[in-house]
């Protein structure tokens, strides 16, 4: 979240109302670039547009879901600048210049990512409204070091809830997932 | 959520200068607050000031001080090694805080301006004299499971939702700020006010006045200290109590102590009296009973929260023997 607003960004921004030398954007229309699974994507935003509904509804990648909209269920999970987030409690606009990574950005074409892989041999779904903010979480905690075993398993995996309780499937899954990423 | 413009500042003076002017404008830092209460239409602000560029998010350690930046993250902090060595009640507090992905995400600064999570102040239709001064409280003789056993007033009885606050508050740390009128470093004790007849009114801190980091003065009272949080399930919630809590022990009598309450009032909750009974004594169970009787002697439930003032006896009893033990 760390970056400067490029010249882009402040396309179509209506006058500065405050002596302040920042730009003020919107409540209008905003033109932003976002990087999102290694491709960047114009789209024109208004600064209330979360990043969910941004990567949802502008750019079609429906695979990240919304679930409570407010930060409870970790569905909208997805990695910015590596670190897991939920999407639901951000604006697009804050994330100029990071690098997004939704669950359609861990595939290589039709070889699926091994956490991806091993959700689907250990079944950790059923109706898999979750699973791809699981596979996220679970990407997330191999890459960041923090695969010591089923507790930290189960701690980091406690923001994404699973209303269908596939729960033993899940941590199957994920042990596994970070022997297939190691 | 409402329209609303927004602007990332490029320094502080910057930030503070853009809300100053603008009596409807917010800071934003990692947005989990201030965003879901603009879905609930509870806070409406006309700007959003995005902070996230206006400096660091360092954890500095310099002799017996650690000074937090306020945008360093929950995460950062709870995995910081000089933190989870110096002061385990701060990393502890963090640990048990909301969810890794929030955590990622919420600000240290943030995470001391959240508003309480009492769900009529959260429900537009419902009264609630902190969203509006004189409308009445839903929760005076409501749903009040979760609410004040300490400190509430005849206009509210919330409680203050933050875990690392209730550290802070046990830590003595301070608040350094920057505001239309310059810098200043407040108490944590003074930072949090009680609702009296203004639940409206609830820090210290000034419209436009920004947080630039929290220090901790180390001593060996915070260095053997936890963080015990009782909760409805055992991640992802908000306390039902929590207590902060260090003890420097030698030879088996206690030397110092800090206590500080959660989820039990308004504010961080310390009990000083209680603090004051354990010093001179043996590091033993009963010296914790006793002084979490104390600590507890002045609650009152208001029907739904009346089992809180068993619960918070119970869980000072279990933070003071596991430091106990520790040491
Ligand atoms: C589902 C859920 C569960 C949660 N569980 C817990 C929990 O168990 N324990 C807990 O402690 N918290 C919990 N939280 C609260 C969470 O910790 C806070 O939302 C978070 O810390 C706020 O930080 P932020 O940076 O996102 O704040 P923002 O939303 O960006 O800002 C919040 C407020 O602080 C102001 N502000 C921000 N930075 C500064 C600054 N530097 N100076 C002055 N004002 C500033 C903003 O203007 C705004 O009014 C939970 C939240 C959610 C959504
Ligand atoms: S307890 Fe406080 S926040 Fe809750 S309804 Fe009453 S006045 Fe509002
Ligand atoms: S949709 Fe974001 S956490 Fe539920
Ligand atoms: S698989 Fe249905 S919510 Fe998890």
């Amino acid at each position: 979240m760390d970056s400067a607003i490029p010249e882009l960004a402040t396309a179509g921004t209506l006058p500065s109302a405050a002596p302040a030398a920042a730009s003020i954007l919107g409540p209008g229309e905003v033109q932003i670039e976002l990087e999102v699974n290694g491709e960047r994507h114009e789209l024109s935003v208004e600064p209330r547009v979360t990043l969910l509904d941004a990567l949802r509804e502008r750019l079609k990648l429906t695979g990240t879901k919304k679930g409570c909209d407010q930060g409870t269920c970790g569905a909208c999970t997805v990695l910015v600048n590596d670190r897991a987030i939920d999407s639901c409690l951000t604006l697009a606009v804050m994330h100029v210049g990071d690098r997004i990574t939704t669950i359609e950005g861990l595939a290589s074409g039709e070889q699926l990512h091994p956490m991806q892989a091993a959700f689907v041999e250990h079944d950790g779904f059923q109706c898999g409204y979750c699973t791809p903010g699981q596979v996220l979480s679970a990407v997330a905690l191999v890459r960041e070091g923090r695969m010591t075993g089923d507790d930290a398993i189960r701690e980091q995996m406690s923001g994404n809830i699973c209303r269908c309780g596939a729960y033993e499937n899940i941590l199957a899954a994920v042990r596994d997932g970070a022997r297939r990423m190691a | 959520m409402k329209p609303f413009r927004y602007a990332r500042a490029r320094d502080p003076q910057e930030a503070v200068q853009m809300v100053a002017v603008d009596a409807a404008a917010s800071f934003v830092a990692g947005g989990t607050t201030v965003l879901d209460l603009m879905k609930d239409d509870v806070e409406r602000p006309s700007l959003l000031v995005d902070i996230n560029g206006v400096a660091g998010r360092a954890i500095v350690r310099a002799g017996d001080e650690i000074a937090i930046a306020a945008l360093a993250r929950m995460s950062d902090v709870a995995d910081d090694p000089e933190i989870a060595k110096h002061a385990p009640m701060v990393a502890n507090a963090l640990l048990q805080s909301a969810s890794p992905q929030l955590r990622n995400m919420a600000s240290i600064g943030g995470n001391l301006m959240q508003r309480t999570r009492c769900s009529y102040f959260r429900d537009i239709v419902a009264p609630c004299n902190k969203r509006r001064r004189g409308d009445g409280c839903s929760a005076i003789g409501g749903e009040n499971r979760r609410h004040a056993i300490f400190g509430g007033s005849e206009s509210c009885i919330c409680v203050h939702a933050s875990d690392l606050a209730v550290a802070l508050a046990a830590a003595d740390a301070t608040i350094h700020t920057n505001g239309p009128g310059g810098t200043r470093a407040i108490q944590v004790s003074d930072f949090y006010l009680l609702p009296r007849d203004t639940p409206n009114v609830e820090t210290a801190l000034h419209h436009a006045e920004l947080i630039s980091s929290v220090t901790l003065s180390l001593d060996p009272a915070l260095a053997n200290s936890t963080y015990v949080k009782v909760r409805d399930r055992a991640q992802y919630e908000f306390a039902l109590v929590s207590v902060a809590a260090g003890m420097e022990i030698v030879g088996g009598t206690i030397r110092a102590a800090r206590i500080a309450l959660g989820g039990v009032a308004p504010i961080p909750w310390r009990v000083p009296e209680a603090e004051a009974a354990l010093v001179g004594r043996p590091a033993t169970a009963a010296s914790y009973r006793e002084a979490a009787e104390i600590a507890l002697a002045g609650a009152r439930g208001c029907g739904g929260n009346d089992f809180k003032v068993a619960l918070a006896a119970n869980a000072v009893v279990r933070a003071l023997e596991q430091i106990g033990s520790a040491a």
